[in-house]
């Protein structure tokens, strides 16, 4: 079985934001980057996979600088087995659509049976790449997974639905799948697998070799959001700022 | 400017964040119909409702949707399709946006001059962006634009005929949550962790303050998933609505989806170490500090 996961990296949403110079993005300089939260999900579903059935090789792929191959060898630790950066230094800019259509030239070629994506991104949230993968490759698209088995034959998943409501979807391969927080629990890399994953591969492709599309969005602006600014904030010593927090709860509340 | 807005049914009744697209259409001044997949009453809409048989057709089945809507879109030529930004919305806009060359936004928060406000970064952060293509689809955060019901008479219902398109997927229900043992939308007073408690471990020092408040312990989904909460605690889209008299929220940094589930509440308490976290847009006080210091500090006052 021939697996692809599609991973992005995003800056810690702990970080205190800049908005870049053009004031279309945040500024990269002095962020701390990871693995989108979603695709840790989708990295560990797809080992589960390999577990499961033993012969197959996953690829994980990443479209962005150079320092995504860092994202990368987390994947390859927690049990990916090959790396193709899509190397591009600004992805920000192109849209979901130019971004999946850059997968899909790239994926269509080597005919994988199963994909799993994260259902959305930390940083942009736009939940597109993966469907749009999905139906330019004309696979059907199971989304926001919670829930993953494979019988040999068939995939059933349940979709988480709102107010924690599930419905339960099955297809057979080849398929995409967006993964949901909570589908399973992403493995940590261990030290052994750690050094093993020095020795995988990471293969580069010019963005250019794969880019034949022009986007449909552009970014007028980046801000911050307006501070409506109409709540209290307190700041200073602990035990004075709960003597205050509790009078103005006795003012404001009954249920003291 | 023509919208085609898409509203959502489960288990044939008419979902009521549809009415958010009425609102969204009436902001934009913009003449809609509306799509609905099945739907045993009609909603209170004006203008005219396209509508196929959900047991013929499935009230989740993609590809079949997206024929319709294609059909829909050739009669009346839309400028803008609009979904809510849920599960359904957000599964069905891209694939019906691919198929018509349109640029899809996702999750619009406001509208700013011909161009749509989205949020990045956990809400840190907000993008305006601008479609280049004539036909755009679009998908609505949830809560962000009033809903509207125009009442009076039902509206011209079109039926439309399932296309024969195979989807290759099967639906095979739905499955209801998970009933816990805690009712929380009763709790007059919830206090509720995330991440920002850091460790498993300090779970124990939120359900002490919440005892200590003579109310329950909630928490946010990122907790439950680590397994630090059961899920009858999670509050938000995909656990449970609340509206208590006090909310306080520890460590939580309010993402929308949690902000779904608890802005309804009387008074809301912030405690977080982040000045810039985005529930402090809802939080009637934010106490901008560390939660091991603060909480202890809080319960002993509360005890005295």
């Amino acid at each position: 079985m021939k697996i692809l996961v599609c991973i992005k990296q995003v800056p810690d949403m702990e970080s205190k934001f800049k908005i870049n110079g053009e004031g279309l993005w945040y500024e990269e300089a002095n962020l701390a980057w990871r693995i989108n939260e979603y695709d840790e999900y989708a990295i560990e579903q797809a080992v589960q996979v390999k577990e499961q059935v033993g012969e197959a090789e996953i690829t994980v792929l990443s479209v962005g600088p150079e320092r995504v191959r860092e994202a990368m060898k987390k994947a390859l630790a927690m049990g990916c087995d090959r790396g193709v950066q899509i190397a591009c230094d600004d992805p920000w800019r192109r849209d979901s659509f130019e971004i999946a259509s850059l997968i899909a030239e790239y994926a269509a070629k080597e005919s994988f049976d199963l994909i799993f994506t994260g259902m959305q991104s930390q940083d942009r949230g736009s939940a597109q790449v993966g469907t749009l993968l999905g139906e330019m490759l004309g696979a059907p698209v199971l989304t926001t997974v919670v829930d993953f088995s494979w019988d040999g034959t068939k995939i059933t998943a349940r979709r988480e639905l709102e107010g924690g409501m599930k419905g339960v979807v099955r297809t057979p391969l080849p398929a995409v799948v967006t993964c949901q927080l909570g589908l399973n629990t992403p493995r940590y890399p261990t030290l052994p697998n750690i050094m093993k994953a020095k020795k995988k591969e990471i293969v580069s492709l010019p963005v250019a070799d794969l880019a034949g599309v022009e986007g449909r969005l552009a970014t007028e602006k980046t801000a911050f959001p307006e501070k409506k600014g109409s709540g209290l904030v307190l700041e200073g010593e602990p035990r004075e700022m709960a003597g205050q927090l509790l009078g103005i709860l006795r003012l404001k509340t009954k249920v003291l | 400017m023509k919208a085609l807005l898409v509203a959502e049914c489960r288990g044939g009744e008419f979902l009521e964040s549809s009415y958010e697209l009425a609102g969204f259409a009436a902001a934009l001044g913009a003449e809609s119909v509306m799509f609905c997949m099945g739907g045993d009453a009609p909603p209170a809409f004006a203008g005219t409702l396209y509508q196929a048989d959900a047991a013929v057709c499935g009230e989740f089945n993609p590809a079949l949707h997206k024929a319709l809507l294609l059909q829909v879109i050739d009669r009346e030529k839309p400028d803008l399709v609009v979904f809510c930004h849920s599960s359904y919305g957000w599964d069905l806009a891209p694939r019906l946006a691919l198929a018509l060359k349109a640029g899809q936004v996702s999750e619009v928060v406001a509208l700013a001059e011909g161009g749509y406000v989205v949020p990045a970064c956990n809400s840190k952060l907000r993008r305006t962006v601008r479609p280049s293509t004539a036909l755009t689809v679009v998908t609505l955060q949830s809560g962000a634009f009033p809903p509207l019901k125009e009442e009076g008479a039902a509206p011209p219902i079109i039926s439309l005929a399932p296309p024969a398109t195979e989807g290759g997927m099967e639906f095979l229900g739905y499955e209801a949550a998970e009933i816990g043992e805690v009712d929380l939308s009763r709790a007059e007073v919830i206090v509720s962790a995330g991440r920002g408690i850091g460790k498993k471990e300090n779970i124990s020092l939120i359900a002490d303050l919440a005892r200590a408040m003579g109310g329950e312990l909630g928490a946010s989904r990122p907790v439950v998933d680590a397994g630090w909460a059961p899920h009858d605690r999670q509050v938000g889209s995909t656990g449970q609505a609340v509206s208590p008299k006090l909310y306080m929220a520890c460590g939580i940094s309010g993402a929308v989806q949690h902000l779904m589930g608890m802005k309804k509440s009387d008074f809301i308490v912030a405690i977080n170490s982040d000045r810039d976290a985005p529930i402090g847009e809802v939080a009637d006080v934010l106490v901008v500090a560390d939660l091991k210091e603060f909480v202890p500090a809080l319960i002993a006052q509360l005890q005295v």
